[in-house]
């Protein structure tokens, strides 16, 4: 890919679309180039110690701290582990680093610890090493936090993007949008009757009960956050050199979500999810991991929403109610900054 | 969703496509004024289950894609000043100018807030006192009412800095323009909704009585679409040329006579150049002397801007007169993509270019 040609870092570059797909894999990749980073995947997966371990890191800038669902610290700790759960990979340790603004209240980063602590506990990871640094006024907006992880792949998991097959049904454990949602409502100040919740969940429960359904027949999976479940569609539509097929009409959303996308303009394909996931699976196997999935607290909305096709375009194709049909392309620009 | 649903009734709008199917006689070319309207044709692929003799043609009704280059160079001049926070809507911070744009300048250190109403400009004023504040105001007869109430308020307020940047512009006589050009050939309208809200349906008489062309304003649901669709078919068959209000759970012939007042109140009908169909007169609408105070363009002495032409390769221009399809446009999808735009039309969801790209690509027929 070609580098980007802004002069300075835009926004964009940060939105999870297009514009970052250029400032990654355009600047950064070739610039630290070596065969597992530009596997591009959520995390690393290589041998070590006769083990088959995976590895991610990722960093927390969302503002606010706190939403409805959940705060930053929650969202560090969910997202690291479920980067590592998308690989098949048990997780097994975490760091945890502070950048913290001069001024900020010291009861707030309690409360974000007893988060991290919590959402740690749920899923029986430790933080292991972690690292803080304080900087002056504005020099940091109250606090980012950056976590790692380390986790150990399952026995017989072999999640792979390259793996998926045309005719795997395109499985999604559940509503899509509310994150982003819960997120710019909050922001914005936006009351509905029913108050919007961040999804933000520790995956890693449900992708073992995936695995232990139908082991090998889930070739791949990953969280749809930054740019959605239209952009994780994307991406693995030109990783996996195919195209997939959406039906529009099963894809679950939230009458809550639905309405606030609605007087936002907004299409929830496009919304940041923190604690769902898509998995391609074997269309011989989908009806299984499907009831197992739904078997699980966090996928009893699961629905199966579409399937890989052979197409050399790698275009994300939905179905519209109408009978018609419509490309679902990557997030372009960004309306929706720091998110998560 | 309720009250939202029903009108996206797969059921209801396949009834509705035959009656389409069975009154598609002969070729209708019908123009969709509203970029709203193209957005919703395109999201649900409307026009491709239409009847091939019923061509959709895309108006000009996008308010990102209609304002001239030179006026977001203008935008950029301001946004440049020292003292200036500049407040807009997220498509115009993407729009490019001539050399530069919004999102660009921000990355260089320009202060420049996304808001979603000019009422959000108004609480940056209050909050910045020590900023001079411009909202950089465009859109049509549906925005100008509150823009035109954020200058009222920040009169009543006291509030000394804040402006607007005025970019506003009128539909019907942009339509009168289309009309009287002689390239483009139309036989029927779907009027705006949101815009109808405000002006009433009455505005379009003159497109009924003096050029004989039938006239549905419509709501933005896919079955308001092809309901109008019918309505203006049926129309033809009965051999008569009217203005249909399909949209009557929004729309009054009259329409909010409030709103208009409010307009009329804080500011004045102005020649406007727009993108593609050049100076129209009193299409624009700019703020009356009496509020010079609040008027962007007297507060940094902006002065005429001096007319810029549109990138040599991009049809925004055609396009936004329907007088060429995207498709017809040779960097379309190629050089102007929505990540990086050339033109107006692929910025802003309501561009037809935007339109084609995000939605319909994978449909798209040779180039002429």
């Amino acid at each position: 890919m070609r580098r980007p040609r802004e002069r300075e870092i835009l926004l964009a570059h940060g939105s999870g679309g297009r514009a970052m797909h250029q400032l990654v894999e355009g600047l950064i990749v070739p610039q630290l180039d070596n065969p597992l980073l530009a596997r591009l995947g959520d995390q690393a997966i290589f041998e070590l110690g006769g083990a088959r371990v995976a590895f991610t890191t990722d960093s927390y800038v969302v503002s606010p701290l706190f939403f409805p669902g959940g705060d930053i610290g929650a969202l560090a700790v969910h997202g690291t582990i479920n980067d590592l759960a998308m690989g098949g990979a048990r997780p097994v340790a975490l760091s945890l680093a502070l950048i913290l603004e001069e001024g900020f209240p010291m009861a707030d980063l309690e409360r974000v610890l007893a988060s991290v602590r919590a959402a740690a506990d749920v899923t029986g990871v430790h933080i292991v090493t972690g690292d803080t640094k304080v900087v002056g006024r504005h020099g940091a907006d109250k606090l980012f936090i950056n976590t790692s992880g380390v986790g150990l792949v399952a026995d017989g998991a072999h999640i792979d993007e390259r793996r998926v097959q045309p005719g795997d049904a395109i499985l999604l454990s559940g509503t899509i949008g509310d994150h982003g949602m819960a997120i710019m409502s909050q922001r914005e100040g936006f009351t509905f009757q029913a108050p919007i919740a961040s999804d933000t969940a520790s995956l890693w429960p449900l992708v073992e009960v995936m695995l232990a359904a139908a082991p090998g027949a889930v070739h791949a999976m990953r969280d749809p956050t930054r740019g959605g479940l239209a952009t994780t569609l994307n991406e693995i539509a030109a990783r996996a050199g195919l195209g997939m097929r959406l039906q529009e009409r099963a894809v679950p959303v939230r009458e809550a979500v639905r309405g606030a996308c609605e007087i936002l303009g907004i299409d929830p394909l496009y919304v940041a999810n923190e604690g769902k996931l898509v998995a391609f699976v074997e269309a011989g196997a989908a009806q299984a991991v499907l009831a197992a999935v739904r078997g699980h607290p966090l996928g009893r909305e699961a629905a199966i929403v579409g399937q890989a096709v052979e197409d050399p375009r790698h275009y994300v194709i939905a179905e519209t109610d109408f009978g018609g049909t419509r490309i679902v392309d990557m997030l372009a620009g960004d309306p929706l900054p720091r998110i998560c | 969703m309720k009250y939202m649903d029903e009108f996206r009734d797969g059921r209801l709008a396949r009834k509705l496509l035959r009656e389409i199917a069975g009154l598609a006689t002969g070729r209708v070319r019908i123009m969709e004024i509203c970029g709203g309207h193209t957005h919703v044709i395109f999201k649900y692929g409307l026009d491709k289950v239409m009847p091939p003799a019923i061509e959709l043609i895309h108006g000009p009704g996008c308010p990102v894609c209609v304002t001239p280059l030179e006026r977001v160079d203008q935008a950029i001049e301001l946004a440049r000043l020292d003292n200036v926070m500049l407040a807009t809507f997220a498509d115009m911070i993407r729009v490019p100018g001539s050399r530069s744009s919004l999102q660009q300048e921000a990355a260089r250190g320009a202060d420049i807030r996304m808001v979603y109403s000019s009422l959000d400009a108004l609480q940056l004023a209050r909050a910045h006192p020590e900023r001079e504040v411009v909202f950089f105001a465009i859109g049509f007869e549906t925005t100008a009412p509150t823009n035109a109430m954020a200058v009222l308020l920040a009169q009543q307020q006291g509030l000394r800095n804040f402006s607007v940047f005025s970019n506003h512009v009128t539909v019907p006589p942009a339509v009168r323009a289309i009309l009287d050009a002689p390239d483009v050939q139309l036989d029927a309208f779907i009027a705006p909704g949101h815009v109808s809200l405000v002006t009433g349906s009455d505005v379009y008489g003159f497109m009924a009585r003096e050029y004989g062309k039938q006239v549905a304003v419509s709501g933005f649901e896919p079955l308001d679409i092809l309901q109008s669709v019918a309505m203006i078919l049926r129309q033809r068959r009965a051999g008569r040329a009217a203005v249909e209000n399909q949209y009557t759970r929004a729309v009054s012939a009259a329409g909010n006579r409030k709103a208009q007042a409010v307009i009329e109140r804080v500011m004045l009908p102005c020649d406007f150049r727009w993108r593609g169909l050049g100076i129209i007169p009193g299409s624009g609408l700019r703020l009356r002397p009496e509020f010079a105070d609040f008027d962007a363009e007297r507060r940094f002495a902006l002065g005429e801007p001096p007319e810029l032409a549109d990138p040599k390769a991009c049809e925004c221009g055609q396009i936004l007169r329907g007088a060429k399809s995207p498709w017809d446009c040779r960097v379309f999808g190629k050089g102007c993509t929505p990540e990086n735009p050339i033109g107006s039309c692929m910025v802003s969801s309501e561009g037809a270019c935007a339109a084609y790209y995000n939605y319909g690509r994978h449909q798209q027929r040779a180039t002429s």
